[in-house]
């Protein structure tokens, strides 16, 4: 992995051996992109990129490409994220060639919640190709300067290519297989649900490892900080994929001060993250509490040294 | 002539028909027509909404206590497809309760001739079948 | 087989209430297994809408007939006799029947009394599950017999998802994850390998997506 394929800076920072981190940024549910530009301004020099969400949870939001265009010029680093679950391959490449022209250089591929869940149950779901075909495809783009017809291009979109992991899906051998399968097909880092459950999460690793799978890619630990009891007790009944030990519930319940707390908790298990055999970096999903990025970096000693721009 | 209500009932004929000889008075305001069935579970759906097609007022499947069935399911399987025709009375603007279901043991249990006045109460207190009324070019006063 | 649900008798009613002369059709195919739309259901619907008829005071009549099948000419045009005078017919097959019906009586109202839901089977009397995706290219035989296009809610290949959680889909809990099922049949089958394999795009020009589809059998042709 020292020799870089694409211009992107978080491919860089890995070859270059730097513990990576990224957060995120969820679009508006309108067209005004305030708080993407307001969350870049005051956060970029706290990570070294930004996941902007496409439609999550099947919410029609403003697009990802979009997303990436307005944390491009405001000075930070977008990772655009694509699911698998509005576009055919044909608006996918054509959004690929489009974000790459602008000056996007990630790309993060996924299936997609379905579309019961959101605001538009009645859609029809596209899920003309799976994930992994994908990225085999944004690899193929790359690589062979080809679209998927086999058609050439001239000039083609050379994106560093993501995928995403759920450590605690079952069975957990077919998860740690199709893990492997992704990176075959292309994916060059990846970045895990939210770990509540670092125990359960060092037994999964273990597994990768044995594969052999953390030599090939940059795995990224993801994590949520949480704000209350409440948000916490929600996601264990409700998110499907999550594991969350009741100690943390517990001590959130009992904290003085909620917030605090699980920023602590947060801190804590970054952490005991990185001291986990093959993490590369961690990815933090400050779900709709963006301004807390800065604490929780600095206090889990995460600054990173270069400015944000690239 | 006063008018009779019509009432058409299919019954077992285990535990029913010991009850037979019993019927309604003859001063009732009902007149109640009897149809035999080996098993309440042979009752179809067509008959029951025939009954009411040909303007019965009320319908009623007698059985045995479901537990009690002398061919084990028949009876709750009676009921349960009695359901069916319940949603579809309620779809065509018959009300559910013209249909019903008893559950009557040969030996202990409701004579017909209580039931025949159950029965007679359910028709005074619910009125002719809109359809009979219908077809008499009388007003509707179905709920 | 085709499963198809009864409309509401209320939106059936109304697709009539215009007309005066009514016959309903059966069906003898699938609609008759899976208990929606046969001889005995027919029967039934003809007499409700009777009632209903009678009772909103529209004038008319409402009859009914059943034919082995509504999707091969030669059954369809038994009902040359009984569709005659008619103002309108109310179709208890598939939508397939309903168009072989339309088709043939072009100058009579045809109405579907079903909606067409999907191609399945019973799992128990009462109960009927989709299994086929009806796409043109069938993949069983690397799947375990399973079907990754309509038992995955997303159609996946390279399943399962992430949503995908103690063998259940993220659409439902009654859902079972496709994907974890197919593991599961291959690993008892000994082929559980073939997974690591990455399966192909979809050639989805096979399915609806390619246009209205057609079979010619020039061996069987008269």
């Amino acid at each position: 992995m020292s020799e870089c394929m694409t211009e992107s800076r978080l491919e860089k920072l890995f070859a270059a051996g730097e513990f990576v981190v990224t957060s995120e940024i969820g679009p508006l549910k309108s067209a005004s992109a305030h708080n993407i530009i307001k969350h870049t301004e005051e956060t970029k020099q706290y990570c070294h990129g930004f996941n902007l969400t496409d439609n999550q949870s099947a919410i029609v939001r403003l697009s990802s490409i979009a997303a990436a265009v307005h944390v491009l010029q405001h000075g930070g680093n977008p990772i655009m994220q694509m699911t698998c679950r509005d576009r055919n391959r044909l608006a996918m490449q054509s959004d690929l060639l489009g974000a790459y022209s602008l000056g996007v250089r990630n790309v993060l591929c996924l299936s997609g919640d379905h579309q019961s869940f959101g605001n538009h149950p009645t859609a029809k779901n596209v899920y003309d190709i799976d994930s992994i075909q994908l990225i085999a495809m944004v690899k193929k783009m790359r690589d062979e300067k080809k679209m998927l017809s086999g058609e050439e291009m001239k000039i083609e979109p050379r994106f560093y290519i993501g995928a995403v992991a759920n450590p605690f899906g079952d069975p957990i051998e077919l998860r740690v297989m199709r893990l492997a399968k992704k990176v075959r097909a292309g994916a060059q880092f990846i970045q895990t649900q939210a770990i509540f459950d670092v125990e359960k999460f060092s037994h999964w690793m273990e597994l990768v490892c044995a594969a052999g799978i953390d030599g090939q890619v940059n795995i990224m630990a993801g994590v949520l900080p949480i704000k209350s009891v409440r948000a916490l007790t929600y996601m264990k009944e409700n998110v499907a994929g999550m594991s969350i030990p009741d100690v943390l519930i517990e001590r959130m319940r009992n904290a003085e001060n909620q917030q605090a707390e699980g920023i602590a908790i947060t801190v804590e298990i970054i952490q005991q993250l990185r001291q986990i055999k093959g993490i590369k970096g961690v990815h933090i999903m400050p779900v709709a509490w963006e301004s807390v990025l800065p604490e929780i970096v600095s206090k889990a000693g995460l600054l990173p040294r270069e400015k944000a721009a690239e | 002539m006063i008018h009779k209500g019509k009432v058409v009932g299919f019954v077992c004929k285990f535990c029913a028909l010991l009850n037979f000889d019993l019927g309604p008075a003859p001063e009732a305001a009902i007149h109640i027509e009897v149809v035999e069935l080996p098993c309440a579970g042979r009752i179809d759906s067509r008959a029951v909404l025939t009954a009411f097609e040909h303007g019965a007022d009320a319908v009623f499947v007698m059985g045995c206590p479901t537990h009690e069935c002398m061919n084990i399911n028949g009876s709750r399987r009676a009921e349960q497809r009695l359901l069916r025709v319940w949603e579809i009375l309620g779809s065509v603007g018959l009300n559910r309760n013209r249909l019903v279901f008893y559950p009557v043991s040969g030996t202990e249990g409701p004579h017909l001739s209580q039931i025949a006045r159950e029965l007679e109460e359910r028709v005074v207190q619910l009125g002719p079948n809109p359809l009979r009324l219908r077809r008499q070019g009388k007003e509707l006063q179905e709920q | 087989m085709i499963i198809a649900e009864q409309k509401p008798l209320a939106e059936i009613a109304e697709s009539v209430q215009d007309v005066a002369k009514v016959l309903v059709v059966g069906c003898g195919g699938c609609v008759t297994v899976c208990l929606s739309g046969g001889e005995n259901e027919a029967e039934v619907l003809a007499s409700a809408l009777r009632i209903k008829r009678g009772i909103d005071g529209i004038a008319g009549e409402v009859g009914q007939v059943t034919v082995e099948r509504q999707c091969d000419p030669e059954y369809v045009a038994k009902l040359d006799t009984a569709v005659d005078g008619i103002d309108a017919v109310v179709s208890l097959a598939c939508g397939v029947g309903v168009q072989f019906l339309a088709e043939r009586y072009s100058k009579t109202v045809v109405v579907p009394a079903q909606n067409t839901k999907f191609a399945g089977g019973t799992v128990e009397h009462g109960v009927w599950e989709e299994r086929c995706g009806l796409c043109g290219e069938c993949v069983l035989a690397a799947t375990g017999g399973i079907c990754p296009i309509i038992r995955c809610s997303k159609s996946l290949l390279n399943g399962p998802c992430g949503g995908s959680a103690q063998g259940y889909c993220e659409v439902g809990k009654d859902i079972p994850c496709a994907w974890v099922m197919i593991y599961e049949r291959l690993k008892k089958l000994g082929r559980e390998a073939s997974l690591c394999e990455i399966a192909a795009v979809k050639d989805w020009s096979k399915s609806r997506d390619g246009g209205p589809r057609k079979i010619v059998r020039e061996d069987l042709r008269l």
